[in-house]
């Protein structure tokens, strides 16, 4: 009996219903809970663009006291409605998502950090960046100064880069070098920051628009470089309209 | 005479011990004489991926013995139940299922570590010492020796990938657990070596391990 046909139907039905129903559960009991933690992941990501955080800070109170995001499109303008009408919030707009449109119909978010102090001054402007790596896809934010040239941070994460390799993009040292490097001539136009090839480069040759690269994972320093500039294109009528207003520093006012 | 046609009370064997010394067997062999890595060589590839840093080790390590003990389970309570020609199949989906759902729950509250070793998680479903363990011990023995089963494969591949996460992350990024142990005792400038941070580096650290075991065991490959 157990061997025949219809049993071995009836059997298989019967485990594909209890486990399919058994994951749905799982998936639906625990999705709020998944959701949270991907956004305060993101919300963590952003931060430490700008911010040394540590262990214990309450990520979800120092954002929401220091950040104020918005959206832009490609000509620089803000966005505040989608087609529907829905409104666009900026922390909810998935930069993959939008990675896979053509740049002209993507949204482009936009988060400014308030001075501790007075918050009608921003600090900073964070920028999402979002690319290919050698394996698979590399993202991250980048940090402008209120100038909208010096590069206050920078923060980068990937898919499947290798351990040890290109996956040290991850490194606070090595996203500690675009500290301080320039992404605009002093004519305002733009240039962006490339990672050189192999490590320890002469001092020479890293000038205001030049990072020491990592050794063996030049194609993840390339998709770097590409993610850089890319979307540094993409904000670049964005970043020329708010300095071109004088608005820099009080954007909020 | 009269005594030999007497009823004599029906013998029932004495219920065996818990930990009787064959179940304990099932527990200590795997930790040891029948280490699933080293000795079997199985689940080489999730030791060599995730034992850079020992908080992705450790928490592979707990995935691994849950998925392992309760996948003997379940596999051992339905084996009377399951068809023979769809085994391997069915002892698949619910080796699936339990990876999915330690992957759900990892992404709910450990989502940092769930970043890391996400894809490894995964790979869980196709670590051999789980299928092997359900075919070779579940489908033929008792849930309560399964579990036990389960147990000591897992807590044998967690020992051996918990010892490599060890010695990778003492010598490839000078710390355990994050914590920088030779910053600690004053050896600022202690040199990491980038080989440990590499797949490389487990290969040789379970290499030593394997040389060190067979030298106080003895064993041979035949």
């Amino acid at each position: 009996m157990r061997q025949s046909n219809t049993y071995i139907i009836v059997f298989s039905a019967i485990l594909t219903v209890i486990l399919g129903g058994l994951l749905s559960l799982a998936a639906v009991g625990l999705g709020p809970t998944q959701k949270k933690a991907v956004e305060l992941d993101t919300r963590r990501q952003i931060l430490s663009a700008v911010i040394e955080l540590k262990d214990g800070d309450d990520v979800l109170s120092i954002y929401n006291e220091r950040i104020k995001s918005l959206v832009v499109n490609i000509d620089g303008d803000v966005v505040k409605k989608t087609e529907s009408g829905g409104p666009i919030i900026a922390e909810n707009v998935n930069i993959a998502k939008e990675f896979t449109k053509a740049p002209e119909n993507r949204l482009y978010p936009v988060f400014t950090l308030k001075n501790a102090n007075d918050t009608s001054i921003i600090d900073a402007y964070i920028l999402p960046l979002y690319g290919s790596g050698l394996w698979d896809n590399i993202w991250g934010f980048i940090a402008l100064e209120p100038d909208l040239t010096t590069i206050r941070g920078a923060k980068f994460d990937h898919a499947g880069e290798t351990p040890g390799l290109g996956a040290r993009i991850t490194e606070i040292e090595v996203q500690g070098r675009f500290k301080g490097k320039k992404i605009t001539d002093d004519l305002g136009e733009l240039i962006s920051v490339k990672m050189l090839k192999g490590e320890n480069n002469d001092s020479g040759k890293l000038d205001d628009y030049h990072v020491d690269g990592m050794s063996g994972a030049t194609i993840t320093s390339n998709g770097v470089n590409n993610m850089l500039e890319n979307y540094l294109k993409y904000y670049q009528s964005y970043l020329n309209k708010i300095s071109d207003d004088g608005t820099v520093a009080s954007l909020n006012k | 005479m009269s005594t030999e046609t007497l009823e004599k009370p029906v013998q029932t064997a004495p219920a065996e011990p818990l930990l009787s010394k064959r179940r304990k067997k099932f527990l200590t062999d795997p930790l040891n004489d029948d280490n699933p890595i080293t000795v079997q060589v199985l689940g080489i590839c999730s030791a060599l991926a995730v034992t850079a840093q020992l908080e992705p080790t450790f928490v592979m390590a707990i995935a691994v013995v849950v998925v392992a003990t309760f996948a003997n389970l379940i596999i051992s309570s339905l084996r009377n139940l399951i068809p023979n020609r769809v085994r391997i199949i069915v002892q698949l989906a619910i080796v699936a299922s339990l990876v999915i759902l330690v992957d759900q729950v990892l992404k709910a509250y450990l989502y940092d570590v769930s970043k890391v070793v996400g894809v490894y998680v995964g790979l869980i479903i196709t670590n051999c010492i789980i299928m092997g363990r359900l075919e070779a011990f579940a489908m033929g023995n008792k849930p309560y020796d399964a579990v036990l089963d389960g147990l000591g494969s897992g807590f044998g591949y967690a020992w051996i990938i918990l010892a490599v996460a060890f010695f990778r992350e003492l010598f490839g990024s000078g710390a355990l657990f994050g914590f920088k142990v030779f910053e600690a005792i004053g050896l600022e400038n202690f040199p990491t070596n980038g080989l440990m941070v590499t797949p490389v580096g487990a290969f040789i650290v379970l290499g030593f391990i394997i040389w060190v075991q067979r030298a106080k065991t003895g064993y041979v490959e035949n």
